[in-house]
């Protein structure tokens, strides 16, 4: 069964498309990796399928109909996380506040909401952060935290924007491994989207790669090649397999490493370790 | 039982022999819970300027008010809740704006000041209105503030668990179908009608006694969303009575011991109270 349908579908934000016409379809259970370029629509084509954004042509459909917003069955994990540096609110409240979120009234919490709330941060081992004040995690027990409200609620469907953002090394690693483990046993489908593909490329089903407003669905082996990049980059674009690792360059760069370089502005000492292990 | 004590329960106890002492305790009392209670919302979404802003532009409106022989409190409502509602509409567009917004506030001070200008007891109602003249409330006062603050807080229990979830993950919110403007734009409307409420008591300039600096301690202390507002709501009506209190035993103004024990409070909370000493020494 397909979770994930487009069909010819044009997404655009600002009179801008970031998708012309495309086609893929994604099947359950499936781990997804999104990669390509800054700006790609990593994050447009997930606000398309969480039904924020309605294609100005084409057909998506998730689940066998059409994106609804506020679908149960996706669990979100969004990429601009605001997250006030002096929030002092403990873990449980705060994931506890999307529960129902969008229910008018005072909040409450039944029994079973409680319990699930428990478990689920007991499966991503983020128990300990229910009593912890954010103003007090680091950026990896910040992550651990928002991955278990995404999987709240027992999701089908999991879109997880760059979840790995401002985690160094140990964490990415751990931070996969979590997502694959429970996702996995579940037959939960994952959309993943990354910076490097070296991140996921040991645990990825397949690989979507945008770019140029096109979309590539296939194996790494399939899509990570020299001309579907190239088209999808808009330059040429040479695939250096080293050590179990991939490398997309444009004329002798990492593409990926510099586009990662370029968001978060640190981090250098460590993908420069991480290029020559 | 020592002398001193018995004197301060006497003393305490003629206090409220006054009509005006209790009055004064009744008003500030449900100001002082309301005022709490929104105030945590305002600190935690970060807000706490709009608040400010609410309330200056409210002095234009009390003034205005006064000028053409309408009570002072209706005019505030009036025009800080078409504020609140104006300032949510516009949205995120007016955060990148504090210049403008900063202009806007001082052009709403000096209209205030006109309309003073034309109205004869210029002096007294200017400090009234601007630090409160709580010890001058009187019993058809605390009805209104009663009613106001009814529908202040029943119009944040209508809003309060998407703007909970808004305030804390306004992306996620958003996924989830919480209508974010429109939430935010129904808070700010509560927030004026909280700041007309608050500034009756502690005045326009000191709305921040009661609104900003107990929830601000209270998030300092407690980490619970409910144990947050409860502790916010028991700090603004300690402080609002306290300072009462005081200012009956020392002839302080009322505005001036509430400020105080605000500031006292919130600096003890963070536990550095004590200002850094220079290194130059």
């Amino acid at each position: 069964m397909n979770v994930i349908e487009l069909d010819r579908a044009t997404i655009g934000i600002g009179g801008r498309s970031v998708l012309v016409d495309a086609s893929f379809a994604i099947k359950r259970g499936e781990f997804i990796g999104v990669l390509g370029p800054n700006g790609a629509g990593k994050t447009t084509l997930m606000r398309a399928i969480l039904g924020l954004l309605p294609p100005s042509a084409g057909d998506i459909r998730v689940f066998g109909r059409a994106p609804q917003r506020g679908d149960r069955h996706i669990g979100y994990l969004p990429q601009v996380r605001t997250v006030l540096p002096d929030l002092r609110v403990r873990g449980f409240d705060f994931i506890a506040s999307s529960v129902h979120g969008e229910r008018w009234g005072v909040p409450s919490l039944s029994r079973a909401d409680r319990i699930m709330i428990d478990k689920t941060l007991t499966a991503v081992g983020a128990g300990d952060l229910a009593a912890r004040p954010l103003s007090e995690m680091s950026g990896g027990e910040r992550q651990r935290l928002l991955l278990a409200q995404a999987l709240l609620g027992e999701p089908q469907l999991l879109l997880l924007d760059e979840p790995l953002i401002s985690l160094d090394y140990r964490y990415q690693e751990a931070v996969v491994d979590l997502v694959r483990r429970f996702t996995r046993e579940r037959n939960i489908t994952v959309l993943f989207s990354a910076h490097e593909l070296n991140q996921l490329i040991g645990t990825l089903d397949r690989v979507l790669y945008l770019g140029n407003g096109h979309a590539a669905l296939g194996t790494v082996a399939e899509v990570v090649t020299p001309s579907v990049l190239s088209q999808l980059y808009g330059t040429d674009i040479n695939v250096v397999h080293a050590d179990g690792h991939i490398f997309v360059l444009s004329r002798g760069r990492d593409v990926e490493h510099a586009a990662h370089l370029h968001d978060e502005g640190h981090d250098h000492e460590h993908h420069h370790g991480h290029h020559h292990a | 039982m020592t002398k001193v004590t018995i004197t301060s329960i006497i003393t305490a106890i003629t206090m409220l022999e006054y009509d005006f002492m209790r009055n004064a305790f009744a008003a500030a009392g449900v100001a002082a819970v309301v005022s709490g209670l929104v105030g945590y919302f305002l600190v935690l979404r970060g807000q706490t300027f709009a608040g400010h802003a609410l309330s200056h532009i409210g002095f234009a409106g009390a003034t205005g008010a006064v000028l053409i022989g309408v009570a002072s409190v209706w005019g505030l409502v009036g025009f800080t809740v078409a504020a609140g509602i104006g300032m949510g509409l516009l949205g995120e567009r007016i955060s990148g704006r504090d210049v403008a917004i900063g202009v806007v506030l001082a052009l709403a001070l000096g209209f205030g000041l006109l309309f003073l200008h034309y109205y004869t007891a210029f002096a007294t109602q200017a400090t009234a209105l601007l630090f409160g003249n709580v010890l001058a409330v009187d019993r058809a006062m605390i009805g209104t503030l009663v009613g106001l603050g009814l529908v202040t807080l029943g119009g944040l229990a209508a809003i309060m668990r998407p703007l909970i979830f808004a305030s804390l993950q306004p992306e996620l919110a958003e996924a989830k179908g919480v209508p974010l403007r429109f939430v935010s734009t129904a808070f700010l409307t509560v927030v004026a009608l909280a700041v007309s409420e608050c500034a009756q008591i502690v005045g326009i300039l000191l709305v921040f006694s009661l609104m900003v600096g107990p929830p601000a301690t209270a998030q300092r202390l407690v980490t619970g969303l409910w144990s947050g507002m409860a502790l916010s709501a028991a700090l603004a009506l300690a402080e609002a009575w306290l300072g009462i209190a005081i200012a009956y035993h020392t002839d302080w103004p009322v505005s001036f011991c509430i400020a105080m024990l605000s500031a006292l409070g919130y600096f003890l909370s963070r536990g550095n109270f004590l200002p850094r000493r220079e290194e130059t020494i």
